[in-house]
């Protein structure tokens, strides 16, 4: 019987890392719906991008407030799971604090992580009160409906949770108390549970472990559901993000073939199409439509987004009240995969028609109408995402493959196509403003 | 004044079995739109002043394709683009100066994969160097004390990253440099981008043109200079709609520096 502590945590540990297993591999099927694109350039800017953007928050701390706050969240949160490591192998093998002998060194660990506890938890107070009390603007935008604002919420509750949890460990563990050597914040909460006896306080130590690591254990699951997935997947992003100038707009490679044989001259226009072999490379259709179209970057990056809404408040459209949202253009594009995704997995691994898209059912065209192509969205994102691809990726499919573009596009792309400008100016006056 | 144009064509360039040094991509706001071309006269006129060689397309230049491309249309957008690219290249240009920056982001970043490479320029940039080369010098000081605001172009700035060579011309006017709260790589679009200049805006509660010209306008300034046409034309409505043509000009970079030189 003496094992059955042991034996429980095992059991609860390999369940919460079996499930995480089973929904990382999840994500990444579904991620990996979307087109190849080939990102193999450019290694090593790319992990200097990644060591920037993600590890070292470069573009975070261009909101001074914001990003300070974020960054001790998100240092504390980290250095404090080193935390973990100690619990889960008392966990499994039933000793109890096992790193406390390599002596002082502990004290100084278990110290810089209660101070580092405390202030996550005055951080991640503030960031409450920025969403709730003071309503900043761009946590209230349509987009953020009732499931993204209590995500965000939730995320809040549970670091406060086990923050707390953390401290009450401490405290009301009477030999590291005893110790004086580390307990720099939790010596202060000890005298709230000093009125109880020992073994009280070793229940309630023992609870707060339990719930501590069961605690983790759910929010590493929880992960999967929520905008939360960008501190695993910030990593990946910003390595694969974008390193062309930000005005550089992907030439379609199928549209360059077309081009190419509309005007070579040595091809005969009534020749048999090319040799079967060359389908597989010429994509069913031009731009996009649904989340299948998009590439799997653009899929990544919507499971990335933190819904921070800094894009957002940007966005000239926006800013003007037109329906556009980069950051709704995100969240669209995410809801629609995790639903594309559930039919693969409820119709054993083939996807069923389901008679919806990303276009229309989730994003308007009025709201890819909308954008100036101004790349504020993309210069905005702290995690390296590109909103403006997808909605060029969809005003293609709509100009392309269904000639619905509004129509003062079309009459300007007529003019173009006729008479080699935007307006209907013969090409042969182009000069005539020299003698004007 | 007309007359006092030198505006030589690649054409006769090659007629006379010469180079010139840079080859002038007008554009089709350029070439067309009567604002616009007030911006090309005036950059043609410092080239002429700094002696440059430069030559145009003149009828042999057809739009970039840009807008096509950025409205979806991929097919069309290609289609001019390898048009262009067989002129350009059948001349062997090397280096391209425009006054667009949507022209300047496209021939430079989206035309190599399509078989045209070039060193491109935008006017800015090359005025710059104009400076920088001593053969343009900003001398009286027509411009000291204005209070001088620029709006980065979203092509120019974000784009592209230059943010620089525009002010660093403006520093040398001498003029009060003043920035706007959302500028460099915060700056808020004209909204003219995206093919948005050819419709009618989707609905809302503002156009865009008015809140850049508010962000302007906060600036208190005597002149708003810009350095591409759209924006040009968008600030210019921005400031119709707030009646403020008496006090405040919206300038390009060329503008400004050819009135500088008298020109
Ligand atoms: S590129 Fe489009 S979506 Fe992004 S900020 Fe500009 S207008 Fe908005
Ligand atoms: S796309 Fe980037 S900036 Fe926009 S909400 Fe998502 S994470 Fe934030």
């Amino acid at each position: 019987m003496q094992y059955l502590p042991n034996i429980l945590f095992a059991v609860i540990l390999l369940a919460g890392i079996g499930f995480f297993i089973k929904n990382v591999k999840k994500l990444s099927r579904n991620i990996k719906l979307g087109r190849d694109i080939d990102v193999s350039d450019n290694k090593s800017q790319r992990w200097k991008n990644m060591a920037m953007i993600a590890l070292g928050q470069s573009k975070m701390v261009r909101r001074p407030i914001a990003g300070f706050l974020h960054a001790i969240v998100y240092v504390g949160f980290i250095i404090i799971n080193i935390e973990v490591l100690e619990i889960i192998i008392d966990g499994l093998t039933g000793r109890h604090r096992i790193f406390s002998s390599i002596g002082s060194l502990y004290g100084i660990l278990i110290g810089s992580f209660e101070i580092l506890a405390l202030l996550v938890f005055v951080s991640v107070t503030l960031f409450w009160i920025r969403r709730n009390v003071i309503r900043l603007k761009r946590f209230w935008k349509s987009e953020m409906t009732s499931w993204p604002k209590n995500d965000a919420n939730n995320i809040l509750y549970f670091e406060m949770v086990l923050m707390t949890l953390f401290i009450v460990m401490n405290a009301t563990d009477v030999h590291f108390q005893d110790m004086n050597s580390g307990n720099v914040i939790s010596q202060f909460i000890a005298p709230w549970f000093s009125s109880l006896p020992d073994s009280t306080l070793h229940i309630i130590e023992r609870g707060a472990w339990w719930v501590h690591i069961i605690g983790i254990l759910v929010f590493l699951n929880y992960l999967y559901y929520s905008k939360h997935l960008h501190i695993l997947l910030a990593f990946p992003n910003t390595y694969y993000g974008k390193l062309k100038p930000k005005g550089q707009l992907d030439n379609l490679e199928a549209v360059t073939k077309e081009v190419k044989m509309m005007m070579d001259p040595n091809v005969d226009p009534f020749a048999a199409p090319e040799e079967e072999e060359a389908e597989g490379d010429i994509p069913a259709k031009f731009g996009a439509s649904d989340v299948q179209d998009l590439n799997w970057l653009q899929l990544l990056n919507a499971y990335t987004c933190t819904e921070c809404g800094r894009c957002t408040s940007a966005c000239p459209a926006n800013l003007t009240g037109k329906k556009l949202s980069p950051r709704k253009i995100m969240m669209d594009t995410r809801d629609r995969l995790e639903e594309v995704g559930k039919n693969i997995d409820a119709n054993n691994g083939e996807f069923k028609e389901d008679g919806k898209q990303l276009l229309d059912d989730y994003i308007s065209r009025e709201e890819l109408w909308a954008c100036t192509t101004c790349n504020a969205c993309v210069e905005e994102c702290p995690v390296s995402i590109d909103p403006l691809s997808i909605i060029l990726d969809m005003r293609r499919y709509l100009v392309m493959e269904q000639s619905a573009a509004p129509v003062e596009l079309n009459n300007m792309m007529t003019n173009i196509e006729n008479n080699g400008a935007p307006w209907p100016y013969n090409q042969m006056d182009r000069l005539n403003w020299k003698d004007e | 004044m007309s007359e006092l144009l030198k505006v030589p064509t690649m054409a006769e360039f090659m007629a006379q079995g010469k180079t010139p040094e840079v080859l002038f991509w007008v554009g089709s706001a350029g070439s067309f739109d009567d604002r616009a071309k007030k911006i090309t006269k005036a950059f043609v006129k410092l080239l002429n002043k700094a002696n440059v060689e430069f030559a145009v397309l003149g009828t042999e230049e057809s739009c970039t394709g840009d807008i096509a491309k950025r409205a979806g249309n991929e097919f069309l957008f290609q289609m001019q683009a390898v048009t262009n690219i067989e002129v350009l290249n059948a001349y062997d240009v090397k280096k391209i100066v425009t006054c667009d920056p949507h022209s300047f982001n496209c021939l430079k970043n989206e035309y190599p994969g399509l078989g045209g490479n070039y060193q491109v320029m935008h006017h800015t940039q090359f005025i710059k160097a104009l400076l920088d080369e001593g053969r343009l010098s900003i001398g009286d000081d027509k411009f000291k004390g204005k209070r001088i605001t620029f709006h980065d172009p979203c092509y120019l700035g974000r784009a592209n990253n230059e943010y620089d060579a525009p002010r660093e011309i403006l520093k040398q006017t001498k003029a009060n440099i003043v920035e706007m709260k959302r500028h460099k790589h915060t700056a808020l679009c004209c909204g003219a981008g995206g093919a948005q200049m050819f419709k009618e805006p989707e609905k809302g509660d503002m156009d865009i043109n008015v809140l850049r010209t508010n962000d302007a306008l906060e600036t208190n300034p005597n002149i708003i200079a810009t350095g591409c046409p759209y924006c040009n034309t968008m600030m210019t409505d921005g400031i119709k709609a707030k009646e403020k043509e008496a006090d405040v000009s919206v300038m390009d970079i060329a503008e400004l520096i050819a009135n500088d030189q008298g020109l």
